[in-house]
């Protein structure tokens, strides 16, 4: 009988901390699971002069942190990483493996799962526990339209990865005390094959219509594009971005790159803001991650209405109107 | 439309051979790189799918545009395999048609389930270097210099071949054939179809047998929702969201929103 406690691990991805929070939020989420299966959550990390992070991980949930540092391990290698968090799981045995779809991590966890010989799920928008005490992995499949439900019911570890934003993390508390578990580098640890030339930071950019937590849609039903230009004060007065579908981008309402479909922007905000837009499935389907969507149109029946949260049955142009007045009202100053 | 595609509920899958037999998008990138490799360094071109027999389709389509030969790999053993056989079955096949490759390419991502994971694992699987979302890549005498953005960072990255990499659809513009390339294409393709025991895989180790993930269910992801409807003056419309929604809304604008809000009296 093995007497080690069970744990869930968190694979600690730090490279773009803050703006990336994914591995605070499945701390999160792993603190929500663990007591039902009596687990333990860890974070995991490798690299070097991680203290802040170690500290960071426990104040955010983490009861134990493996850390493994050293100079070698300085920039993010996926080869190297998933050897050693193979070997790590091979040690320690946790029942779940979580992390973060990062591109970093969409290219590290098939590896890890691979090497291990176990199942990974992608991009889960949820994560719970059955009656059997498995990890239900609920993933969107096929172009978005469809979530399954997913199980590795017979490997181990169970392993998923979780696009950033999908949970809400636990807010920084210092009262929480975790362990430290520092590992030595292991001296046959195989060089990556891959070699890093340059590695530049990008300059922060502005918002990105895909990050937006506030996403303003439009399509042909918002008239013309001197009414299509609403949309874009909505946008502002609430801190959102704006998209729209093809014809729009064809009729020369909105730049290319703010085409939200499968051949432009996949969006995931909190909010989505759908004007006139009947719900074509090259546009749907890349709007299907969004959290709550409130759709106008004048046919009640459109595609896009029976997606929304809320269908508003009217003339998307005057409604916009009416939206802006309505919000700017009631902002506190 | 997709959201009716046909959910098999036997072996728990979906039931792609029903589903429109197109290229993939991002895999148009990887064969467009493929060309452009070709063109400047020379080499052969070979294009490997596994599917119902109508991928077939998109070999004849590869064929047409330039690959020199095509791989179907097709056995109902096969269907409804998760990335992990996936993976593994497309790793045999390569070292059974071509063992002798440079350059593995796949398209980062399928449009379809968009796990991504299939690249990364076949790396693994062919025990060769790997590296996902590459935008730019050369090769100078064996080894592969490639460009991507990885989160927040420009990464320049270098490996020696034999290696696999995954494209992204920024990578370049794929070329399309035109109907009249594709009916001579027809005419005589260089298409070899392998089934499972063609590649010695047991049953139990591909497809959905040998998948270690499970599908439970499946449903539309709009299923759940309420679906509100409201009617009226847009005026009308606009109080009934707030009223309803100003928490939701008010915590995703970062805004405080007045609850009780009545219009000024002139």
């Amino acid at each position: 009988m093995n007497t080690k406690k069970r744990a869930i691990w968190v694979f600690g991805d730090y490279r773009n901390y803050f703006q990336n929070r994914v591995t605070l939020q499945l701390l999160a989420k792993a603190n929500d699971l663990a007591p039902k299966i009596s687990a333990e959550v860890c974070a995991v990390l490798f690299g070097q002069g991680l203290d802040q992070y170690v500290a960071e991980y426990i104040a955010h949930g983490a009861q134990k942190v493996y850390v493994v540092e050293h100079r070698s391990l300085k920039n993010y290698s996926v080869e190297k990483y998933a050897v050693l968090l193979e070997r790590l799981a091979n040690d320690y045995q946790p029942e779940t493996i979580l992390v973060g779809a990062t591109s970093f991590g969409k290219e590290f966890a098939p590896r890890v799962a691979k090497r291990l010989g176990t199942g990974l799920t992608a991009d889960c928008i949820g994560l719970k526990i059955t009656e059997d005490g498995l990890l239900l992995q609920i993933a969107p499949s096929f172009g978005g339209n469809l979530l399954a439900e997913i199980i590795t019911p017979n490997h181990r570890p169970q392993m998923a990865t979780v696009r950033p934003g999908t949970f809400q993390e636990i807010p920084h508390n210092n009262e929480l005390r975790g362990e430290v578990v520092r590992l030595p580098i292991q001296k046959d640890l195989p060089e990556d094959r891959v070699r890093l030339i340059a590695n530049e930071r990008q300059a922060q950019r502005d918002q990105r219509i895909e990050d937006a937590p506030v996403v303003v849609c439009g399509g042909r039903g918002m008239g013309s594009k001197k009414k299509f230009k609403k949309l874009f004060d909505l946008a502002d007065l609430m801190g959102g971005e704006v998209g729209g579908t093809r014809p729009v981008v064809y009729a020369g309402w909105l730049d290319t790159d703010a085409l939200v479909g499968q051949a432009g922007k996949h969006i995931k905000p909190k909010i989505l803001l759908s004007f006139g837009i009947s719900g074509a499935i090259q546009h749907t389907a890349a709007t299907t991650e969004a959290d709550f969507i409130i759709a106008v149109n004048k046919n009640p029946n459109a595609t896009m209405m029976k997606m929304a949260d809320v269908a508003v049955v009217a003339d998307a142009s005057q409604f916009c109107t009416a939206l802006i007045k309505g919000l700017k009202a009631r902002i506190q100053a | 439309m997709v959201s009716e595609l046909p959910w098999d509920s036997k072996t728990g899958t979906l039931r792609r051979d029903l589903a429109e037999g197109m290229m993939n998008p991002a895999c148009a990138n990887a064969l467009e790189a493929a060309f452009q490799i070709k063109r400047r360094y020379g080499g052969d071109i070979i294009t490997i799918t596994m599917g119902p027999p109508m991928a077939e389709e998109v070999l004849y389509e590869a064929t047409a545009m330039g690959a020199d030969r095509g791989v179907l790999l097709t056995d109902p053993y096969m269907a409804g395999g998760d990335t992990f056989v996936t993976s593994h079955t497309l790793a045999r096949a390569i070292e059974k048609e071509c063992p002798d490759f440079d350059l593995v390419l796949c398209g980062c991502h399928t449009s379809d389930s968009e796990t991504a994971q299939v690249g990364p694992q076949l790396a693994e699987e062919l025990d060769i270097p790997g590296v996902a979302y590459v935008e730019q890549l050369e090769i100078n005498n064996r080894t592969v210099r490639m460009q991507r953005l990885s989160d927040n960072f420009f990464e320049t990255l270098e490996m020696d071949l034999p290696g696999l990499v995954t494209v992204t659809t920024q990578a370049n513009a794929p070329r399309y054939p035109s109907l009249s390339v594709l009916e001579t294409a027809f005419g005589k393709p260089d298409i070899s179809i392998l089934g499972a025991a063609d590649l010695g895989l047991e049953p139990e180790t591909i497809g959905v047998q040998g998948s270690p993930t499970k599908i439970l269910d499946v449903y539309s992801s709009t299923a759940k929702k309420k679906n509100l409807i409201m009617k009226g003056t847009a005026k009308k419309i606009v109080d009934e969201v707030f009223e309803k929604f100003g928490d939701r809304i008010s915590g995703a604008i970062k805004k405080d929103l007045k609850t009780h809000y009545h219009e000024k009296k002139p």
